[in-house]
């Protein structure tokens, strides 16, 4: 099998910057959200359409950085 | 343009996809998130779990070299196998298993430049199939506690000013605004630093596609902080895999010769009682 479709994007979700990063592999795209600074995976999601897998994974994404405190 | 000081440490997604079904050959796969090997992964690479293969699961500790040498035998390595390590998060983790290796003696083991984000960028060829190894023969030697810092070593090199200490975590662990990394657990009881440690993140050592920066940028990187070798260095983060990157790149891209990775990390420093800690930048 051939990697697809692979590409990244950056936005930010709840104050925090997140790098979006989506690929095809066989008939399953694969999305991934890191937390960029510094890079650590904070959801992975799969799904049918590019579209699904990354609405699935900025759901996680943003239910996982709620739990980050900043301490003044 | 000069050189990495020991460039055959690295092999590129070009060498690997040439050479990977190789028999002296054995290509694993590191990664941070220990699903993505299961997603597809080089054919013919092996997978191995930082969490559960790579440390001592009982005790917080490296492998011992008994099952050091379990590990490599499991995975068809012999002493003179050429083992090529890569993983996602640009190597994070592979550089942790290389560091292990380099420990226990294994001479000839390098990463792939880029990982796994690379190789799925190029829209290589990957595959689900799980490699069926046979058994090898290994004897690990050390291990070489030169190329690591324990707590007592780092204190003790803090107090007498005897090396610079790197924290390569981001700037907002650095600073103590976040405990943790952003949407990951807090695993200490005090945010900051090592008092005058200095901040050179781990990714800027590192391009947009993965691949380590040039010589002359990571000279220019380190030596503006003061970082040129002259003085031994400590590498740290939070659990040591992040400085195992650092370390590799001071060590094998730069060529110091007296660099180690503090794999206690923050997370000892951190929860320590007592310990010297400074906030801020």
């Amino acid at each position: 099998m051939k990697v697809e479709h692979h590409a990244e994007r950056r936005l930010e979700i709840g104050g925090w910057e997140v790098n979006l990063r989506t690929y095809q592999i066989g008939d399953v795209y694969h999305c991934k959200a890191d937390n960029v600074s510094p890079g650590a995976t904070i959801a992975r999601t799969t799904g049918v359409t590019r579209e699904e897998a990354e609405q699935k994974a900025i759901a996680k994404a943003t239910e996982r950085l709620k739990a980050t405190i900043r301490r003044p | 343009m000069s050189e990495y000081a020991h460039p055959e440490s690295l092999v590129s997604t070009d060498w690997v996809a040439e050479h990977h079904a190789d028999p002296n050959v054995r290509l694993v796969e590191v990664d941070v998130d220990t699903n993505a090997y299961n997603e597809g992964h080089i054919p013919g690479a092996y997978g191995w779990s930082w969490n559960t293969q790579l440390c001592d699961t009982l005790r917080r500790d490296i492998l011992t070299r008994k099952n050091f040498e379990k590990l490599m035998s499991d995975t068809g390595i012999s002493n003179s196998t050429k083992v090529i390590l890569y993983g996602d998060s640009n190597n994070w983790f592979a550089a942790w298993a290389l560091w292990q290796m380099k420990m226990y003696g294994h001479e000839d083991v390098r990463l792939m430049n880029g990982g796994r984000k690379k190789w799925l960028a190029e829209g290589r060829e990957v595959s689900t199939d799980l490699p069926a190894p046979s058994a090898s023969e290994y004897t690990a030697s050390g291990p070489d506690n030169s190329l690591r810092a324990f707590l007592d070593q780092v204190m003790a090199a803090w107090e007498g000013r005897s090396h610079e200490m790197v924290d390569v975590r981001s700037p907002a662990e650095f600073t103590g605004e976040i405990l943790a990394p952003p949407g990951l657990p807090e695993t200490c009881q005090r945010g900051g630093h090592i008092p005058r440690a200095r901040n050179i993140p781990w990714g800027k050592a590192c391009n947009d596609d993965g691949t380590f920066k040039s010589a002359d940028e990571l000279k220019a990187l380190y030596g503006a902080e003061g970082i040129d070798g002259a003085k031994p260095v400590i590498a740290y983060c939070r659990i040591g895999e992040r400085s195992s990157h650092t370390w590799f790149v001071l060590k094998y891209l730069l060529g110091f010769d007296r660099v180690s990775n503090y794999d206690g990390s923050w997370t000892e420093w951190g929860n320590l009682v007592g310990a010297p800690v400074e906030r801020g930048k």
